[in-house]
């Protein structure tokens, strides 16, 4: 009863939180509005059991890329100026609705399977066994490895001077 | 494990650092082309050693090694090669960092062998974002404000892109608790038909899906980035961008609608009339929109669109006919080996033209049949084969996609098709046109130097022997049509 009641309570500040980062202007506001969505959704991964996922959601999204955006808004000029006003908003109004009541509908009427077993707790050994075993997810981490260093190539690229 | 089997990706991992690596050691530059040359070489020479008869999967069925995937790989590493050869000029003007340039061309050619390979959803994701982030550099490579705006409009609308694609995998994965794309088919199968019609978090998983991996081929809607990053992008790497990202997104659409939602047949032909209003769309407005265009790369990248637009119909057949799906999916190999040579011819042409004249308006190609016989002859060549006229590849490409449509009841579809072929002569014969018959701005000539004169030539060879002996390459597409099954 009370970890339903958490869930439900962090959703709705999950929710007020985006749609902060969408309406406020000022856009160091809406960075730290995006910082309350992050640390509610990892609030919503512990009321779910996914303490690992929730451990993470706080180093790197909360600890790492919310000071990545910040640091970004303190290096650009005139961010008192706000984000400027927009011809598309009515079109992108009405085309954000219609695919809300799209995603609404398809989440509600799916008949949606629930798995049997209670959920795995803690997660974290279960999980590194599952990434980096041979019958795991061992090539996906592989890939991801490439995509780093072809990430890293392309910052050193786009950051030199001209 | 068999990791032998992994060789030609491991390959081309090893030269990408390779290459970085060299580049802090040797004066001459040329050095670095030569190994990544040879990294593609020998990564192409292993897959062809690799073709057989045997199709398995390694990676715990992650990564499919069969003939689907070897065609690709043999197809994404040619296209490298021939870009490599055509992008010497250009990175000769680099004071630096032209080690990076080849390093981030390997490892996205390794992605997009990836991406036909894969057969799981998360392994899919990081292979496509691994090409897309490399191509992400790649386009912004000049840094200079065309080039940094077409990176950051591909950049933008490539995340949200992605972010879509995500989304179609979850509610996927939410409606089938699957990732695999076998095992994906089976809990489809498992379901009663009454079930998968409650279902709409499958189906919008698909439409999602569709719409991520639309964006990859550039259709109608999905295409708002195509004629700025082309024009915008080193034109080799539009090049690159025009064939090799669609191609991959075509391996990886076959890959996925035939493996997981190849059955039931009222699923495939749900997908199929997607596919069918999809290639419509593109077709029509990628070749209406085509015709006013004066910059050629922009008017090429209209083109590619329409192309997309002509390979979806070949989609659509295999979504109204799953039983004859392998024929199907050769006739789109067969298209897209044709595609791709016939588009890098075309854009190697204009690569060598543009870096002689500094201009990519079709007006200031006037007279280039005069000042540089040899590279407007060539561009002639792979326009004809676009538009889909004999003895070019381009003809019996379109030959064997719409034959296959017609037999499949899409006639309708087909006659628009037809229809698109003439609207599109117009806008590639004017190019032709303005060649042969403009006044030259200038007696002078437009020298080319070795290699892209190398590249052009394979192009057009490659043009002219599949357009007048298809039955080479069809016989291999066809062998490349079986996918490795569950």
């Amino acid at each position: 009863m009370g970890l339903a009641a958490a869930f439900w309570i962090m959703a709705v500040v999950a929710v007020i939180a985006a749609l902060g980062v969408v309406f406020l202007r000022n856009v160091f506001r809406a960075a730290l509005a995006l910082v309350l969505c992050f640390i509610t959704v990892a609030g919503l991964y512990i009321t779910l059991s996914a303490d690992f996922l929730a451990a993470v959601q706080i180093l790197v999204y909360v600890g790492a890329i919310s000071v990545l955006i910040i640091l970004a808004i303190m290096m650009t000029r005139e961010v008192q100026q706000g984000s400027p006003a927009n011809r598309m908003k009515i079109p992108a109004f009405i085309v954000a609705a219609v695919l809300l009541g799209i995603m609404i509908y398809t989440v509600t009427q799916t008949p949606w399977q629930i798995a049997p077993e209670s959920p795995l707790s803690p997660t974290t050994v279960p999980l590194a066994t599952k990434l980096f075993s041979e019958s795991g997810f061992i090539l996906p981490v592989e890939i991801a490895a490439t995509l780093i260093l072809a990430a890293i190539l392309g910052a050193i690229v786009i950051a030199r001077e001209k | 494990m068999n990791l032998e089997l992994f060789i030609p990706e491991i390959t081309l991992a090893v030269f990408a650092i390779l290459v970085i690596l060299l580049d802090l050691f040797v004066r001459d530059k040329s050095w670095l082309r030569l190994v990544s040359l040879s990294g593609l070489v020998i990564a192409g020479g292993v897959t062809v050693a690799m073709w057989g008869d045997d199709s398995t999967a390694i990676f715990n069925n992650m990564l499919a090694v069969d003939n689907f995937a070897l065609f690709f790989k043999l197809l994404f590493a040619g296209i490298a090669f021939l870009v490599i050869l055509a992008s010497t000029d250009y990175v000769a003007k680099f004071a630096r960092f032209q080690g990076e340039y080849y390093a981030l061309i390997l490892l996205s050619t390794l992605g997009m062998m990836l991406m036909a390979a894969t057969t799981d959803l998360i392994s899919l994701f990081v292979a496509l974002e691994l090409t897309s982030i490399s191509l992400y550099v790649l386009v912004g490579f000049l840094k200079d404000r065309k080039s940094t705006e077409a990176s950051l409009k591909y950049l933008l609308l490539g995340a949200i892109a992605s972010a879509v694609l995500l989304y179609g995998m979850a509610l996927v994965f939410g409606s089938t608790g699957q990732t695999q794309l076998g095992a994906i088919a089976q809990a489809i199968q498992s379901m009663s038909l009454e079930s998968v019609l409650d279902s709409p978090a499958l189906l919008m998983g698909i439409v999602l899906l569709i719409a991520g991996f639309g964006f990859k081929i550039a259709a109608v809607p999905f295409q708002m980035w195509v004629p700025d990053v082309y024009e915008g992008a080193p034109t080799p790497v539009t090049a690159y961008l025009s064939v090799a990202s669609k191609a991959a997104g075509f391996a990886i659409i076959l890959r996925v609608f035939f493996s997981a939602f190849g059955i039931p047949e009222w699923l495939s032909m749900n997908w199929g009339m997607i596919f069918a209003a999809l290639a419509v769309i593109s077709m029509i407005i990628g070749n209406v929109i085509a015709i006013p265009q004066t910059n050629i790369k922009r008017m090429l990248g209209y083109s590619s669109i329409a192309q997309a637009g002509y390979l979806m119909v070949g989609l659509a057949a295999i979504g109204f006919a799953p039983a004859i799906a392998t024929q199907g999916q050769s006739t789109i190999l067969f298209f897209l080996a044709s595609y791709a040579l016939t588009n890098l011819g075309a854009f190697i042409a204009v690569i060598a033209i543009s870096n002689k004249i500094n201009s990519d308006d079709i007006a200031d190609y006037a007279g280039m049949g005069k000042r540089a016989p040899v590279m407007a002859l060539a561009l002639t060549l792979c326009l004809i084969s676009l538009i889909g006229m004999p003895p070019a590849a381009g003809f019996m490409a379109k030959f064997y996609i719409f034959s296959t449509a017609v037999q499949n009841d899409l006639l309708w579809l087909v006659v628009i098709a037809v229809l698109n072929s003439v609207i599109s002569a117009y806008y590639y014969l004017r190019v032709v046109k303005v060649m042969w018959y403009g006044q030259p701005a200038s007696g002078e000539k437009v020298p080319s130097s070795g290699a892209p004169r190398l590249a052009l030539f394979l192009c057009c060879l490659g043009v002219l022997v599949l357009g007048i002996i298809p039955g080479l390459v069809m016989r291999l597409a066809e062998l490349a049509g079986k996918m490795f099954a569950f």
